[in-house]
């Protein structure tokens, strides 16, 4: 097993205020997952608690995506087991993923830039008052709540989404998935594309999520930002999951060793045996 | 762990926890909305935005005296106006249905044959059958409703191109509607009923309906703005100033009130311009206070999104489909009462005419952009060329010529504000 280190970094890795974490808010267990010969995930054990955030970390191919894939319904297991809350589940589709609590912001993000951010926010659950019209006051104080929570600044709520930063969009598009009750957001690459104060912006916003208590996975290339906002970091690498570091005890050359299967110089595990002559050139 | 989170967060002005203090939702404006917002845009980005209407207006201005002076005054006789406004009922209710479809970013070219269709459907039930008006004009609809249904299906579910879609349609449709007047190139209607929607000298609200119901609808809008204007206030919301609520309403009152006088100076309003303006104002309410009015615009301006927001994207587009064609028969039959008769030949402008006056007013090509009100300025702008070509005795070559420059230009300041955007959207 590939991941034998993990179990005892990921109980390790408990924040100090977090006496008693109880259940994880998701649990997947011996997650596997193949595009026909090619096996994009293989034996993956995973969890992230509430008021947690965890990295997602790993090379291009070592299946990041194809994971998240799995918890958003998006690209459904082959097999393992999933469960949120404690609850065994099956996640077949979106629609499912949402129903359960999970919401994915993708980097794409998914708003209308036509509409302004009253209208993202609320698109598809729209507040409606008498005559069925829409309640465009109730939804207004909503989404200042919320903003408010996320401590996110706009021009304003009427702005068109257009006009807004990248930074700004980011949290437009993650509070969209805290309006809707989500207890596990998982983001894709967060901070790409974003500026330095942008970057912060959105790092902040993460923090807000854990401090809600809400149950966080970033995914993410860039290992400062990771350093900044994640508590626990999942490294994969071709399909396997080959560390869980908790991230006070953890450097950078660690994760980065982690990522390209050599450690310090030397190979870390057998299995990246075609991996080798590169992962140890990079080092 | 928590100390890092409060030394992250001290960088943050210290302002949002006082404000968080200072508590109640007056103050959570405060905290999200940056307060310098309305002083902060710059003349470009108004005309973009609520002032976009004002270019489309000055064009309407030079147009309205260019043809006052080239025709010495006969342009503005009442008269002349009222002739306008007869004339241009039935591309301001198709141009209506095309803005529906232009809004979802796409484009329906059938309207006018499924316009002239219907108003066949009518004429023949009504003057070979001998139907009464009420079931012929509502058989119209209904057939317009099912071929928007149809159209709508293709394009929605099938995925079809709706270009394609709707232009085979027109062909076919101007097809069956020679096949259902057997021959015959012109269909007279004798109806009294369907002739005194628009073509009679009688086809005139009373005074007290001409006036009233614009007094009446100015009120209502009016009443509107200040129950919000008050219960944003209680909320704790931003609003508008005062002196810009109270300028909103004077300003929507002068120019109905405006109109509605120029009218009453002649004939009265005509029921083909009531029928018009009643329907742009259902629509207005349709677009801009249901949730099927956001979702047209959701699923125009990115149709992905609004899928994944859990939006029922093809039944919307089946809806925008429907309903256009369905305005088109509306405008068919109110046309065929204007004219008082049917003919076997599609006004050939009547389409582009229809498409361009949205355009016009503001209606993006691309989708997700545009007010149906656009179609009002829109219309008068293509009316008026239309009307002062033939009052200074141009013939339909000058005067395709024109309105094919017209559409040109205006679907290309269309592309230009769309790239305009783009840019100052990534520059940021």
């Amino acid at each position: 097993m590939a991941e034998n280190i993990t179990p005892a970094a990921g109980k390790m890795s408990s924040p100090p205020e977090r006496s008693q974490r109880g259940e994880p808010r998701l649990l997947m267990r011996g997650i596997g997952k193949s595009f026909g010969a090619v096996r994009a995930l293989s034996n993956v054990d995973f969890e992230v608690y509430a008021g947690e955030v965890v990295g997602l970390v790993g090379d291009n191919g070592a299946g990041k995506s194809t994971l998240i894939k799995t918890i958003a319904g998006v690209g459904p297991a082959d097999e393992g087991e999933i469960f949120v809350n404690g609850q065994k589940v099956t996640i077949s589709s979106p629609q499912v993923a949402t129903h359960l609590g999970i919401e994915t912001v993708y980097q794409d993000l998914a708003l209308c830039d036509n509409l302004d951010v009253v209208a993202n926010l609320f698109l598809g659950r729209e507040e409606r008052s008498f005559l069925r019209s829409l309640d465009e006051i109730n939804m207004e104080e909503q989404t200042l709540t919320v903003l408010k929570t996320l401590d996110v600044k706009i021009p304003s709520t009427r702005s068109l989404v257009a006009t807004l930063s990248g930074g700004q969009r980011q949290s437009i598009a993650v509070a969209k998935s805290i309006l809707r009750k989500a207890q596990v957001v998982l983001l894709d690459e967060p901070t790409a594309a974003l500026g330095v104060a942008q970057t912060r912006q959105v790092l902040n916003l993460i923090r807000r999520l854990r401090d809600q208590g809400l149950a966080v996975v970033v995914i993410s290339h860039n290992l400062a930002d990771v350093f900044e906002v994640v508590d626990r970091v999942v490294v994969l690498r071709l399909g396997r999951k080959v560390a869980s570091f908790d991230i006070k005890s953890t450097t950078p050359e660690q994760i980065v060793a982690a990522i390209t299967g050599a450690e310090f110089g030397h190979l870390m595990e057998p299995d990246g045996a075609t991996k080798s002559n590169d992962s140890s050139g990079g080092r | 762990m928590s100390d890092i989170i409060e030394k992250n967060d001290s960088p943050e002005p210290t302002e949002a926890s006082q404000v968080a203090a200072f508590g109640g939702k007056a103050t959570g404006a405060a905290a999200v909305e940056v307060p310098s917002y309305m002083q902060r845009r710059t003349l470009g980005q108004m005309l973009r935005g609520d002032l976009g209407f004002i270019p489309v207006l000055l064009t309407l201005v030079i147009v309205v005296v260019y043809f006052t002076i080239a025709s010495g005054g006969i342009f503005l006789k009442p008269e002349n106006l009222s002739n306008l406004v007869g004339q241009i009922a039935t591309i301001g209710i198709l141009g209506l249905g095309s803005i529906l479809v232009l809004l979802l970013g796409e484009i329906d070219l059938s309207i006018a044959s499924v316009s002239v269709l219907c108003s066949v459907i009518m004429a023949v039930l009504s003057e070979r059958l001998g139907a009464p008006a009420g079931v012929a004009i509502l058989v119209a609809l209904l057939a317009g409703a099912v071929i928007g249904l149809i159209n709508g299906l293709l394009v929605a579910v099938l995925r079809v191109p709706a270009f394609i879609v709707t232009l085979a349609g027109s062909i076919g449709y101007a097809g069956l509607l020679l096949n259902l007047l057997a021959g015959q190139s012109t269909l007279i209607i004798n109806n009294r009923f369907i002739l005194a929607i628009a073509g009679t000298p009688r086809s005139f609200l009373p005074d007290y309906l001409g006036i009233g119901l614009p007094v009446i609808a100015v009120l209502l809008y009016a009443v509107g703005l200040i129950f919000n204007y008050r219960r944003r206030k209680i909320s704790g919301l931003r609003t508008m100033s005062f002196s810009r609520l109270v300028s909103q309403i004077a300003i929507t009152a002068i120019l109905v009130l405006g109109a509605v006088a120029v009218f009453e100076s002649y004939q009265g309003v005509p029921y083909s311009t009531a029928i018009l303006f009643g329907l742009i104002v259902l629509f207005w309410l349709l677009l801009t206070k249901t949730a099927f009015g956001r979702h047209v615009y959701a699923v125009g301006g990115n149709s992905e999104a609004a899928r994944r927001a859990g939006i029922n994207v093809v039944g919307v587009r089946i809806a925008a489909f429907t309903l256009a064609s369905t305005l088109a028969a509306v405008g068919g039959v109110v046309a065929a009462s204007h004219g008082t008769a049917v003919a076997s030949q599609i006004d050939p402008t009547l389409l582009l005419n229809a498409i361009a006056a949205a355009v016009i007013g503001g209606v993006s090509l691309f989708g997700g952009r545009g007010s149906v009100w656009a179609i009002v300025l829109g219309v008068l702008i293509i009316g008026s060329l239309v009307n002062g070509l033939a009052l200074l005795s141009q013939g339909t070559d000058v005067s395709e010529m024109v309105e094919g420059a017209v559409l040109v230009i205006a679907v290309t300041v269309d592309a230009l504000i769309r790239r305009a955007q783009a840019s100052s959207r990534s520059g940021r």
